[in-house]
């Protein structure tokens, strides 16, 4: 019989760390499959961050590095420019790369580091448990806004993936969701391309993924998901913000 | 060796890490520390059969995880800074020496604290030996008192380093940096770049994995305890093996000095002016600050100690353990900014001469 789905290869026996309903590990596995498809475990290093993926190592053969808290962009630098035949993707949330390591993503992509970058965006802080984020919505309730964003308390919402296509350094930036199906194979792909350009040695590549955390939200997953579609589309909107390959 | 010059302090330094196979650098720009970015900023594109990868970051925080990603992949890199720049880089210390990354640090002390001041100084002591991040960690930290002995001190990091798979720091300080002296390079370092003996990338645990993977976080009591015990091993063994130190006069002295980097070369000068008075003066120079040489004072039973810092007295801690408090120990104190002159001292060993 033809084998048309199985279980990526790179993938250990480890146990999904992630709650009901989170979207982290669609975004794992989507990341598993390019691997085996691209013939890049031998090849390439992942530098997690800190937060809900910080267990994430466990779920993959290959090498792996898990950085200081908002840091990741400034150790891939060092893997980087140290092996610059690596494939290098650096896997952060909002929590740790807006806010504890703005500096780090921002410099990375000013300098215009040749390395990929999934930015998980959940619009809140998962592991530590629900306080505000950068990315947290106006009026969005957290631990630490208990009622809802203020923009005297916190200001206003980042876009990351558009601040960061406004870089030279970057020469590919993307907003996709895991929604649904569709949703997801078009994550897949956006995250293939950003493989893709980063072998080619063209730039930095930049996905952001907007990315349920039902737990933190105190939704049902499928209300989650609608909650995504519906709400955060509109600070968040779906798209390609930068697409210059052959610039840099 | 090498060759014979007259050089800057940074600059001979920089230079034997160069020629110690050190083949990335990244760096923020701080007084007095900046001629060793610079120097290797010229390098990169001066001496392009060196293969040298320069980086200005923009924090001394992303230099030095900078630094953990490269040394991670297995190859030789280093950053100099100064006091509130090692202060940033302190997390990524932390890291490093629990993920078990050879990284190497000039730190170019000066006085603080706060913005401080940029002259010459030793007021990161205790932040140099005490681990000055989070947890339970030291960081073996090497004090020349010339240009000639930093630039072997600076080769010998790596090889530390490498040896016991932790941060090395080399201490300078403001005097040290700027002076111009005569100095004889090192040569070419003969150890091979860690990624040619082994893979540091399996620092982890080799042994049961294939991966390399580095990690420093700790899920649950079984590695808390596992990971702990495993540095503390690493930090034992460096106390073992590493302490370093020199001692002059001690026998027949009944005053010791005690001085490390710059200040040390003022209190030789002091030691002499005593004894060409009749005064007994010795003096230990501990060139190790971690692991401490307390061994160097083992056989100094019945002496007065003048522990000579350009700080409010730092060290002095260490002394005094070293001594067991049995023996008085006295201290002579200066801010940094400018030297104390051999007179200054010699003030003080006079004065303690009295004391009965």
């Amino acid at each position: 019989m033809k084998t048309i789905y199985e279980r990526p290869k790179i993938f250990t026996d480890a146990i999904t760390t992630y709650c009901g309903g989170c979207g982290h590990g669609i975004v794992n596995k989507l990341i598993a499959e390019l691997i085996d498809e691209m013939g890049l475990q031998r090849n390439g290093v992942i530098v997690w961050p800190i937060g809900c993926s910080c267990l994430a190592d466990k779920f993959y053969d290959m090498d792996q590095i898990m950085a200081l808290h908002g840091r990741a962009p400034a150790t891939a630098t060092g893997i980087k420019r140290a092996e610059p035949h690596k494939f290098v993707l650096v896997y952060q949330g909002d929590g740790d790369m807006v806010s504890e390591g703005m500096a780090e993503i921002m410099h990375a992509a000013i300098r215009g580091e040749k390395f990929s970058v999934i930015f998980i965006n959940n619009a809140i802080y998962g592991m530590t448990g629900g306080q505000v984020a950068p990315t947290t919505l106006m009026g969005q309730k957290a631990t630490t806004a208990p009622l809802g964003r203020e923009a005297v308390n916190s200001g206003y919402p980042i876009n990351m993936a558009e601040t960061l296509a406004s870089l030279k350094g970057v020469c590919y930036s993307e907003r996709v969701t895991v929604t649904s199906p569709q949703n997801v194979v078009k994550t897949k792909k956006a995250i293939k391309k950003a493989f893709d350009l980063q072998l080619a040695g063209k730039g930095m590549t930049f996905v952001e993924v907007l990315s349920p955390c039902p737990t933190n939200w105190s939704m049902q997953p499928v209300k989650a998901l609608e909650w995504i579609d519906t709400v955060m589309v509109e600070q968040y909107p779906l798209g390609v913000f930068k697409d210059e390959e052959g610039e840099n | 060796m090498g060759e014979k010059v007259f050089m800057q302090g940074n600059m001979a330094m920089a230079e034997s890490a160069i020629r110690a196979g050190c083949k990335l650098f990244f760096g923020y720009p701080i007084t007095p520390s900046s001629e060793v970015a610079e120097y290797f900023a010229k390098a990169m594109f001066n001496r392009p059969e060196e293969e040298i990868t320069f980086i200005q970051a923009e924090t001394e925080v992303s230099a030095f995880n900078m630094i953990a990603g490269a040394v991670a992949a297995g190859h030789r890199a280093m950053t100099a800074t100064s006091g509130p720049g090692f202060s940033l880089g302190q997390e990524a210390m932390s890291y490093m020496s629990c993920a078990d990354l050879p990284a190497v640090v000039l730190d170019i002390m000066r006085p603080g604290p706060g913005d401080g001041d940029i002259m010459a100084g030793q007021s990161d002591y205790y932040q140099l030996t005490r681990g000055g991040g989070h947890g339970d960690y030291r960081n073996l930290i090497l004090a020349p008192y010339t240009v000639e002995e930093g630039c072997r001190l600076m080769q010998e990091a790596f090889v530390l380093a490498e040896k016991y798979h932790n941060p090395v720091v080399v201490a300078s300080d403001g005097n040290l940096a700027k002076l111009r002296e005569s100095v004889e390079l090192p040569g070419r370092l003969e150890v091979p770049a860690p990624e040619s003996q082994y893979n540091v990338l399996s620092g982890f645990d080799p042994a049961e994995r294939e991966k390399h993977v580095y990690l420093t976080g700790m899920n649950g009591v079984a590695e808390v305890i596992m990971i702990n015990e495993r540095l503390q091993k690493k930090f034992k063994a460096i106390e073992e093996n590493e302490v370093r130190y020199e001692r002059y006069n001690c026998e027949d002295a009944d005053i010791v000095l005690v001085a490390y980097g710059s200040l040390a070369r003022v209190c030789i000068s002091a030691m002499k002016l005593a004894r060409a008075e009749g005064i007994k003066v010795g003096l230990v120079r501990p060139i190790t600050l971690w692991p401490y040489p307390e061994k160097a004072f083992a056989d100094l039973n019945g002496k007065k100690f003048l522990c000579c810092e350009l700080s409010a007295g730092q060290m002095i801690d260490d002394v005094k353990l070293s001594v067991e408090n049995k023996h008085d120990v006295y201290l002579f104190s200066r801010w940094g900014s400018i030297l104390p002159s051999p007179k200054e001292v010699l003030a003080d060993i006079r004065k303690l001469n009295e004391v009965k």
